[in-house]
């Protein structure tokens, strides 16, 4: 655990935003877990920060919208996909702006440790037209968390602090400074041309917002976030991010314009630098974004070739992409992959649904990996919650010997995340085959580290808070069956019961609940914990 | 290597196992150590979906001044495996005339539980690097919980007590 210090320390990024965020005077923060950003919001709530999860990254960029509408400063973390999710709100919130400060954490997956895909999400930042940050170390971390809450309180604009895996989950050293407070309590002020994004008020929200990005790049060409190391003549490199890291040890020699703010670019910056080398290279991980902005601009730099598109970046790519090397890499010995752990629930799960030969429509977490042998029980996986509408759209074209076989799984965080509008969807359409969905409900965000979320009965930190019951909230949609059954301890009765119902042809909801191996003994101790501290307040309470 | 001489160059160390036996928590005390004994440092590893049963490798560079937190393959100069059957998928970062540190150093029988292999490899490895044994009882402390202290502490010895 992190403790609040201003001395030098070891921190993984994770740990710094979190720090920086708790030394910037942060309200509130909120978030959705998901690799490699989850652990910035239990390090904030570890350091006495108020943070919680949501359902949700739109709902959580919501919910500290709102704090930043009341003058507060909010902090909103999520993975790179999760921002796909969030998109709605912050492309309106660019128009909006705030009133105290709102930083939206990217934290992008490239090489794809623990996602479905490798989206470069600097593009976001261009298309929403909010400020951009990407740091390349655990202090930029911290520093740039820092800025990014100076910067969005001084334009009321929300900003995009951009990291990838090897920041989040990196460690390096950071020495804290001390970071400006906000100077004003939390207090609502009316602003209804300003807030209310009717097309009479948002059009001129809009010209605002270009009239704050023009400012911000005039100031950003200045500004002590970039960084320049001398250095020779002949080769020179434009980069960001963690690349930078890369690319001062495999060019010690080189020249370097290490960007700190990518969105709005300091063109005229680069265009000084590029003007005084002789070959100017820009290394970027993911897409082509930097080596397009600036070539578009007029400035001639020379990209990368388009096989270090996919993947991370490391030392030895860099020295390939400055000799243009573009010969086959050498492929890495596979370790040994991932797997349902023994002992998991889902393992039960998959197996019936392997020998019921089921058409199987899969959602994200650990049981996607039901995909891999001996199982092989998955048939699709796109994204959060996919699992319940491609289900359902697999029902509804499919011949009826097949459609009749198509079962959707989703895990309980997967499914308050983005399955109850699935559900609403099955019933509202019911295929002409029905549709049977299985909730693999291990009480837990298991995949990410055993985070809480609204179906657990348990907030962030682990403390008591509401429990939504999936059993009732399906039976209040109209889904005419809904079974609840341990699939370890009624492995035969859930092959029964699937069997029963796959035949039936009718709207089916399937809870397989048995806690998490990982969680369980953790969630007996927040279950005791939570038992002792109501019997204190109970015997409190008698003695007053 | 007595910690008085200046180290002028990166010393990288990759360690590798399988999820759950504790390659993180191993280069989270050794990153500490380094940490405390002066050195710039950096850790990287990946978390998430590898943990589940999968291989797992982290990597710690400590020197005077260190860029990339990934050692380049081929350029580690020790790799401490965990795990005999994850030697092999490991070897191609250790570079020419590194030092290989797997269980067989130390030999299961020495630990009286077999779950601090992960500390004990450490002490084999606290012999080989610049670092006083004071950092690394401090890392030890600061990064393992009070109960299962006593007994890592115990590993560590026994690691640092191998004469191979």
């Amino acid at each position: 655990m992190i403790q609040p210090t201003m001395e030098r320390i070891l921190l993984s990024g994770n740990e710094a935003i979190a720090l920086a965020a708790k030394n910037a005077g942060v309200a509130l923060g909120t978030g959705y877990p998901g690799t490699p950003s989850t652990e910035i919001l239990e390090n904030f709530s570890e350091l006495g920060g108020k943070a919680q999860w949501s359902p949700n990254e739109k709902v959580a960029l919501e919910v500290a919208l709102g704090a930043a509408f009341a003058g507060a400063r909010a902090l909103v973390t999520m993975k790179h996909v999760g921002l796909n999710v969030a998109a709605d709100p912050l492309f309106t919130a660019a128009y909006t702006g705030v009133s105290g400060a709102l930083v939206v954490v990217s934290a992008d997956d490239p090489g794809m440790a623990s996602s479905q895909n490798e989206q470069d999400n600097r593009h976001y930042a261009e298309a929403a037209g909010v400020p951009m940050l990407e740091p390349s170390d655990s202090q930029e971390a911290y520093d740039f968390t820092a800025a990014a809450f100076e910067i969005s309180t001084r334009w009321r604009l929300p900003v995009l602090l951009r990291v990838t895996t090897r920041i989040c989950h990196s460690k390096s050293i950071v020495q804290p400074r001390a970071i400006p407070k906000p100077e004003a309590e939390p207090s609502f002020v009316r602003d209804i041309e300003g807030r209310v994004m009717i097309p009479a008020y948002a059009r001129p929200a809009h010209r605002k917002l270009r009239a704050k990005l023009a400012e911000i790049a005039a100031w950003n060409e200045t500004s002590d976030l970039h960084q320049v190391i001398a250095g020779e003549k002949s080769l020179g490199i434009i980069t960001s991010g963690v690349s930078y890291q890369h690319v001062r040890e495999a060019a010690p020699q080189a020249s370097v314009l290490k960007l700190g703010m990518t969105y709005p670019l300091p063109l005229n910056r680069i265009q000084v630098f590029v003007e005084s080398i002789e070959r100017s290279v820009v290394i970027e991980e993911g897409d082509p974004y930097l080596d397009h902005a600036i070539r578009a601009a007029g400035v001639t730099v020379e990209g990368k070739p388009e096989m270090y598109r996919f993947g991370e970046l490391n030392v030895n790519r860099v020295r390939r992409i400055l000799a243009r090397d573009e010969s086959p890499e050498p492929v890495p010995p596979r370790g040994k992959p991932p797997q349902l752990c023994p002992g998991c629930a889902h393992r039960s799960v998959f197996q019936v649904l392997h020998d019921l030969d089921c058409i199987v429509s899969g959602d994200i977490g650990c049981y996607t990996l039901g995909v891999l042998p001996p199982f092989q029980a998955m048939d699709t996986c796109v994204c959060m919650g996919a699992s319940i509408g491609a289900g359902l759209g697999l029902r509804h074209v499919l011949p009826r010997d097949q459609a009749r076989r198509v079962v959707s799984v989703i895990g309980d965080s997967t499914f308050i995340h983005s399955g109850i509008t699935g559900l609403a969807e099955m019933v509202y359409n019911p295929p002409a085959t029905g549709h049977v969905v299985i909730i693999l409900d291990n009480s837990t965000t298991a995949m990410t580290g055993l985070q809480e979320h609204p179906g657990t009965g348990r907030s962030l930190d682990h403390s008591p808070a509401h429990k939504i019951e999936f059993e009732d909230l399906a039976r209040s949609l109209g889904i005419p069956h809904v079974h609840t059954l341990d699939p370890v301890k009624e492995t035969d009765a859930l092959k029964d019961l699937l069997q029963n119902l796959l035949a039936h042809e009718e709207l089916a909801l399937v809870i397989a609940r048995r806690p998490c191996i990982l969680a369980s003994r953790k969630i007996r101790e927040y279950e005791a914990a939570a038992q002792q501290s109501n019997a204190e307040c109970h015997y409190a309470t008698r003695e007053t | 290597m007595p910690e008085s001489e200046p180290l002028n160059h990166v010393i990288n160390v990759v360690v590798a196992g399988l999820g759950g036996q504790g390659v993180i928590k191993a280069s989270d005390i050794l990153a500490d150590a380094v940490f405390r004994a002066g050195f710039d440092v950096k850790k990287a590893e990946v978390h998430g979906m590898s943990q589940r049963g999968g291989s797992v490798n982290s990597d710690v560079r400590f020197g005077p001044r260190v860029f990339s937190p990934m050692i380049p393959d081929g350029e580690a100069d020790f790799l401490v495996v965990l795990a005999e059957d994850q030697v092999e998928t490991n070897r191609n970062r250790l570079r020419a005339n590194g030092v290989l540190i797997d269980p067989s150093a130390i030999g299961a029988a020495a630990l009286s539980n077999p779950r601090t292999l992960n500390v004990a490899l450490l002490g084999l490895l606290s012999t080989r690097l610049p670092v006083e044994e004071t950092h690394w009882i401090e890392a030890l402390r600061a990064n393992l919980p009070e109960k299962i202290l006593e007994i890592n502490m115990k590993a560590f010895q026994a690691g640092r007590t191998v004469t191979r």
